[in-house]
């Protein structure tokens, strides 16, 4: 744990070549570098779209709305997803923490094409300036949602093109990052990083970037036909002219479910990182979890029409996809099981990377469960297009990815930025966190039972005590991330210097200086055995 | 750092692909664009047929130039066997993506 004590190498923090300050963070291709231009960026992101859906249950507080117009509703909802989803979750933990551990943890110096990544961001950055100014040009934010459905993406007076243009550069952000970590994950492990050696966040962006290399230019390619078929009319999704709106709705699954698989794999990675670490004990089942992995990916790229059950389907499609649901279940449970028989019998460490860790699993495990009963065809025709299905993709998205982004940054912001925040004020934050998103999401699967239908203005009496509750929720919601993040923003200006290793991990960013160095590793580690190898249980 | 760049140099030596020395010939290029040729005036001759025609032959002969691009043009055939089961991953993919698009459309 001491191979760098003579380090010669400054940290990846200071500026040691020609260019210094912002023009040399702007300008690096240091792949820790990036995932901290990644990082900001999307924290950034976050506290918007936040603050979005803050006001969006706000409006919900009274049965008739008086505090913005219908049509603003409308725009809101469409940009806190498509914040979200584009600019938060999707790129999520593997831009992050993909881009600043995964050479780290295979041994190597960075990744496969350093330039490409730095190319990835600025594609990122640009797409999220885009998105941006859709909201004031044209005709005004759009008001689709985030899926940009035809016929209606097709009709609307707002502008849906420069959006939908913008998600397509997201798009290629997130292909040139799938094709960097392959290529990475292929060609740069270090000597004796057999594939059974990796660490299983390793498994976990693998699988991610094959989703991201396969599935994205579909999604590119269809949004590109809604842009010609809103400037030429050229007649694909639109009914009038003879086109096909479930094609529309095909074709955008075909990426966007994947993509939940894209959002959630790299967060599974993390927690599977996080967990033996504070067990002290090596993962139980560990080429059960990197197979899960690649089966999420490969079965969660056939299930995209769960989305569209009520959209007048086939029936032999609605059944097939059904099944195909129900079976991708299997592969997420094994991973629960294998994390929760790795903390079984350990000796366990309880810090708050576990504590959000195993929050991460208790609300994964119920967006999870929530997401079979979906699957099920007749509950699916009962629960379409309400609250339901808000709170169980809430579940998922935020419960899931969330938790798993704050658990794996609370895991590793010691090692990235060298300095230790305070465990006592992110307990504090934890209640709020956990209280608040309980009352908030939870509250939306009881609305959603009652009958109430998603992505509307206003409600009717019988749903507005559900409503208060799920507000009073947001607000703890709120408090408790704010607080979570002004922690870790005092710590990185104020925080006492971390230890290299303090959490007693053993995979190889843990033998690296706190922050590690700029190429990583003086020396190329050569490695002889698991990811996981703990000296205590060994003995 | 001596030992570094020597560690560099072993990994690029372990890493980097193999190439064999067989190069494709100025022929071979010239006879796979006849052939490339040859399927498109196929695909414009079927689609005069009917709509039915039209849209087989696209099924078929437009993979089929595709096939022949990457596996000449752009030296897939000189790739080692990683790249091809790569691709073939891609393309498996892509046919049960169309497999079970037409689950719905052909049962509308």
């Amino acid at each position: 744990m001491t191979t760098h004590a003579a380090t010669a190498q400054p940290s990846y923090l200071v500026d040691t070549g020609k260019r210094k300050g912002l023009l040399a963070w702007l300008t690096t291709t240091d792949h820790k570098r990036i995932g901290v231009l990644y990082l900001y960026s999307m924290i950034s992101f976050f506290l918007i779209a936040m603050g979005v859906g803050f006001v969006m249950r706000l409006v919900q507080l009274t049965t008739f709305q008086k505090l913005i117009t219908a049509q603003t509703y409308n725009a809101l909802f469409t940009l806190h997803g498509v914040i979200m989803i584009f600019l938060f979750v999707i790129p999520g933990l593997p831009a992050v923490f993909g881009n600043f551990f995964l050479p780290i943890l295979i041994g190597a110096k960075d990744v496969a094409f350093p330039r490409l990544n730095l190319t990835s961001w600025y594609f990122f950055m640009a797409g999220a300036i885009l998105a941006v100014l859709s909201l004031f040009t044209g005709g005004g934010a759009p008001d689709t949602g985030w899926s940009f459905y035809a016929p209606f993406s097709l009709k609307t007076g707002t502008n849906v093109s420069l959006a939908v243009f913008a998600a397509f550069v997201l798009g290629f952000s997130s292909m040139l990052t799938g094709i960097n970590f392959i290529t990475t994950i292929h060609r740069l492990r270090a000597p004796g990083m057999k594939w059974f050696r990796m660490p299983l966040m390793c498994w976990a962006l693998y699988s991610t970037s094959w989703i991201q290399l396969l599935a994205t230019p579909i999604v590119a390619i269809t949004l590109v036909l809604v842009i010609l078929e809103r400037f030429f009319g050229i007649g694909i999704f639109d009914p009038a002219k003879g086109g096909d709106p479930l094609l529309y709705q095909h074709l955008f699954w075909i990426y966007s479910h994947p993509a939940v698989y894209i959002m959630i794999l790299p967060a599974m990675g993390a927690i599977t990182e996080i967990i033996p670490t504070f067990a002290k004990r090596t993962i139980f089942g560990y080429k059960a979890i990197a197979f899960s992995s690649m089966a999420i990916a490969g079965v969660g790229s056939l299930v995209w029409a769960h989305h569209m059950f009520t959209s007048g389907m086939s029936n032999l499609a609605t059944i097939l996809f059904s099944l195909l649901t129900m079976i991708v279940a299997v592969p997420s449970a094994i991973k629960v099981f294998n994390w929760v028989s790795t903390l079984y019998k350990g000796s366990i460490d309880f810090q708050p990377p576990l504590l959000f860790a195993l929050t991460f699993i208790f609300l994964f495990a119920i967006g999870g469960l929530t997401g079979v009963m979906q699957g099920a065809l007749a509950i699916n025709v009962h629960i379409h297009d309400t609250y339901f299905i808000v709170g169980h993709f809430h579940y998922v998205m935020f419960g899931g990815t969330g938790m798993g982004f704050f658990a794996a940054l609370l895991y590793w912001f010691p090692k990235m930025f060298g300095k230790m925040y305070s465990k006592t004020a992110i307990y504090v934050s934890w209640f709020p966190i956990f209280i608040g998103f309980n009352m908030l999401y939870f509250g939306m699967l009881i609305l959603g039972m009652m009958g109430m239908p998603r992505r509307y203005y206003v409600h009717l009496p019988q749903f507005h005590t559900m409503h208060v509750v799920a507000t009073v929720g947001s607000w703890f919601l709120v408090l408790g991330l704010l607080t979570y993040f002004g922690t870790l923003l005092y710590a990185l200006f104020k925080g006492p210097k971390a230890e290299d290793n303090p959490w007693g991990g053993v995979t190889l960013e843990w033998t690296l200086p706190s922050p590690p160095i700029q190429e990583n590793f003086e020396t190329i580690p050569t490695i002889t055995h698991g990811p996981y190898h703990f000296e205590q249980e060994s003995k | 750092m001596s030992q570094h760049a020597e560690h560099s140099a072993d990994l690029n030596t372990v890493q980097q692909p193999e190439h064999p020395a067989e190069h494709p010939g100025y022929g071979t290029f010239i006879k796979v664009w006849v052939a490339l040729l040859i399927l498109t005036a196929c695909l414009v001759g079927m689609s005069h047929v009917s709509q039915t025609y039209a849209v087989w032959g696209l099924l078929t002969m437009t993979p089929l130039k595709a096939g022949l691009v990457f596996y000449f043009f752009m030296h897939l055939k000189y790739e080692g066997p990683l790249l091809k089961i790569v691709i073939l991953v891609t393309l498996g993919t892509l046919l049960i993506f169309f497999a079970l698009l037409f689950s719905d459309v052909a049962f509308h």
